[in-house]
């Protein structure tokens, strides 16, 4: 059994809402009473759940309730969850950068922290200059910094400027410099916040793969935050899934993405159910699923957009069909269910009927997409356009183009990832 | 990884702990002494970005106190005619101009260390006290700057043929500098640590200063008070450490031992309390500000 880096133990934070000031002397006088006679903080013993959603009752709020874990040396752990889940807190009390409200960490190892790039940057300093700041910041010594010194230059791809002040530089450089420096860290165990929505394709590319070499090539271990599940299952054997601040799944990384691509409010309304139209067609339901056997949306799997709609007079020219939307409102495709026909439509008789699409497998890429259905009659009206509308988040964990976990192989950077033919 | 039900079969050392809370004693001094480099970057970048782009640089550290010096002469000493202790009253000002800034820069630029560096606090963990210590470090260039003018006016004198000179207390120098950076550290850490929770703090600290400079002997020699006010006065530990630094230079006053040791001690006393304290509240106040 390999040793154990970090051990938490009975873990909780607590935080004060709304507004200081009127009544923080009264009340700091009242904990300091308490204090004097042994007994617990009184503002602290009404526990609550952190959920955004409910306003609660009282005005200190759990950020994290009682996390146990313990993460071995040379593991790699994606900690992943909702905003407001608790991630955040938690990687603060691992920088240090807030203490715990009750319980405690064990490290065994050197922790350096990655929440941001370039903290401490000076504008009127030079690239040099603030490459031996921003590192001392990080926590390394003089020494160490001026030993990977070319390292940090060479990786940063700004030799040329690296005697101007950083005020100069455009932000792509600014930012490429600042990750360089972090990227050398040298510590036994290293936590990284999402901070690599930054910079470039190119550099981000090697960012991920410097990631790779940190975590695995060196035996290092890793705490990374992310809302890529893509990325989060490339670079993490482990993870866990925080929810409401309580530790809901620690262990593999494929079952912790599962556990938390099933939370309902994740995959968006794709389900819709109720009784819309007029006296022509009225709409009972729409639905998108992801056939798969954990029913989660994934590139690679086929999908399957529904419609059951109810015909009450006879229709000559029935319209059913759906655009599909992109994240910000691009009309991606419109499809109709009879779009194979050529030959002039037929009367369509009252009754139930349900039309089923399939967007085959790697056919989207990673994203978040809308699909709004279009009933009518051909010429005469538009009874649907905006009810039972879905949405629906693809995330990549076994499609193509993984091999480099950049933003363009994921395919953000279009729309479509296509499993198209490579010929030699 | 494994949950917490996990066997473990190793010993228990560990290289750091997380706690909620601590001996308050604990001031983690040792941590400061690994981040000694980042202390001294720290200082170069406040110098270096202090005179970047402007026209004069550091001839800025000698304008603010000849304009002083001229205005204090003129005002105090020929109008209001205070009195020097038979100095020279340009040298007497800028000497105590030349401690008092140290001290109140000291004092005042440690005061907003949380709330100026909020946002770097925020995201990355070094030992707080760092940062203070830097600011006491690169007022010490400052206030070198500034001794250098001192002793260009001193010559002057003497080459005009005053007839001034130091005396064996002058040896005292370093320790009056260091009492000075702890005192004026040792308030800004305690001001600093309450204005993360009660911001009204920041705002008397600015009056505060004013109304503290005309209860330190700068602007008149403190043998010229009357009996009940010099008794007043002396309760201020900086009253000692700027009439010994004068008795000193100047040869000019008295070197009151009593004075001079409360001084130090209530420096040091004042010191250990803003440590203490700025402990305190270095663990949590990024929830607070």
């Amino acid at each position: 059994m390999s040793e154990i880096a970090i051990k938490v133990e009975n873990l909780s934070k607590a935080y004060q809402l709304g507004d200081f000031g009127t009544g923080t002397i009264s009340r700091d006088l009242e904990r300091w009473w308490a204090r004097l006679r042994g007994k617990e903080d009184p503002f602290l013993t009404i526990g609550e759940v952190n959920d955004r959603t409910v306003k609660g009752g009282s005005d200190i709020v759990w950020s994290l309730r009682d996390i146990s874990m313990e993460i071995n040396q040379g593991d790699a752990v994606g900690i992943i969850g909702r905003n407001g889940a608790g991630k955040s807190t938690l990687l603060k009390i691992l920088s240090r950068i807030t203490s715990p409200t009750h319980g405690n960490i064990k490290i065994r190892g050197r922790i350096a922290s990655l929440l941001e790039v370039g903290t401490g940057f000076h504008p009127e300093l030079t690239g040099r200059e603030n490459i031996f700041l921003n590192g001392a910041i990080l926590g390394m010594r003089k020494s160490e910094i001026q030993a990977q010194f070319d390292a940090i230059v060479d990786f940063s791809g700004v030799e040329r400027y690296v005697d101007t002040p950083v005020k100069r530089y455009s932000s792509g450089m600014y930012v490429r410099l600042a990750f360089a420096v972090a990227a050398h860290l040298r510590s036994e165990i290293l936590v990284i916040d999402e901070v690599l929505a930054v910079g470039d394709v190119e550099f981000q590319k090697k960012c991920l793969g410097k990631m790779g070499d940190v975590s695995k090539g060196e035996g290092r271990t890793v705490l990374f935050v992310s809302h890529n599940m893509s990325a989060i299952s490339t670079l993490c054997n482990n993870a866990i899934v925080l929810d409401n601040g309580q530790l809901r799944f620690s262990g593999d990384v494929e079952t912790a993405v599962k556990i938390y691509a099933d939370d309902e409010p994740l995959n968006g309304d794709t389900a819709w159910e109720g009784n819309e139209g007029d006296e022509h067609i009225r709409l009972h339901k729409t639905w998108v699923v992801c056939k798969n056997e954990f029913n989660f949306f994934q590139t690679d799997s086929d999908l399957e957009i529904g419609v059951n709609f109810e015909v009450l007079k006879p229709v000559h020219g029935l319209i059913v069909g759906f655009t599909l939307y992109s994240e910000f409102g691009y009309e991606l495709a419109y499809v109709q269910f009879d779009d194979r026909q050529s030959d002039s439509p037929e009367l369509v008789t009252p009754g139930v009927y349900s039309k089923r699409f399939v967007i085959p497998g790697n056919t989207l890429a990673i994203g978040t997409y809308r699909i709004m259905f279009d009933l009518g009659i051909h010429m005469i009206k538009r009874i649907i356009t905006a009810e039972g509308s879905l949405n629906f988040s693809l995330e990549n964990v076994n499609g193509l183009g993984r091999r480099y976990q950049t933003a363009r192989s994921r395919g953000r950077a279009g729309i479509f990832r296509p499993d198209w033919a490579v010929e030699k | 990884m494994k949950t917490e039900s996990a066997s473990k079969s190793h010993t228990d050392t560990w290289d750091l702990e997380i706690k909620p809370a601590e001996n308050i004693f604990n001031l983690h001094l040792k941590d400061v002494w690994n981040y000694r480099d980042l202390l001294w970057l720290l200082v170069r970048r406040d110098f270096v970005s202090f005179y970047k782009q402007t026209l004069l640089g550091p001839l800025w550290f000698f304008i603010q106190p000849i304009f002083t010096i001229f205005i204090y002469s003129l005002v105090f000493n020929k109008f209001a005619q205070f009195g020097t202790n038979g100095a020279p009253a340009p040298l007497f000002y800028l000497t105590g101009i030349v401690a008092w800034t140290y001290f109140s820069d000291c004092l005042v630029k440690t005061s907003t260390v949380f709330r100026d560096n909020a946002a770097m606090f925020g995201k990355v963990y070094f030992p707080r006290l760092i940062m203070p210590l830097s600011i006491v470090m690169s007022n010490l260039v400052k206030f070198g700057m500034q001794l250098v003018l001192m002793v260009l006016l001193y010559l002057w004198y003497l080459i005009n043929g005053k007839h001034i000179a130091p005396n064996i207390y002058i040896l005292l120098f370093p320790v009056v500098v260091f009492i000075m950076a702890i005192l004026g550290l040792g308030l800004g850490l305690i001001v600093t640590a309450m204005t993360t929770k009660y911001r009204d703090l920041a705002f008397a600290v600015s009056f505060g200063m004013q109304l503290f400079m005309y209860a330190t002997p700068v602007i008149y020699p403190l043998a010229d008070l009357a009996p009940k006010y010099k008794a007043i006065v002396s309760l201020n530990p900086m009253t000692g450490v700027i009439e010994t630094l004068r008795y000193g230079v100047l040869d000019a006053g008295h070197f009151y031992s009593g004075a001079f040791l409360y001084s130090v001690l209530a420096s040091l006393a004042i010191l250990l309390l803003g440590l203490v304290i700025f402990n305190k509240v270095e663990k949590n106040f990024v929830d607070t500000v």
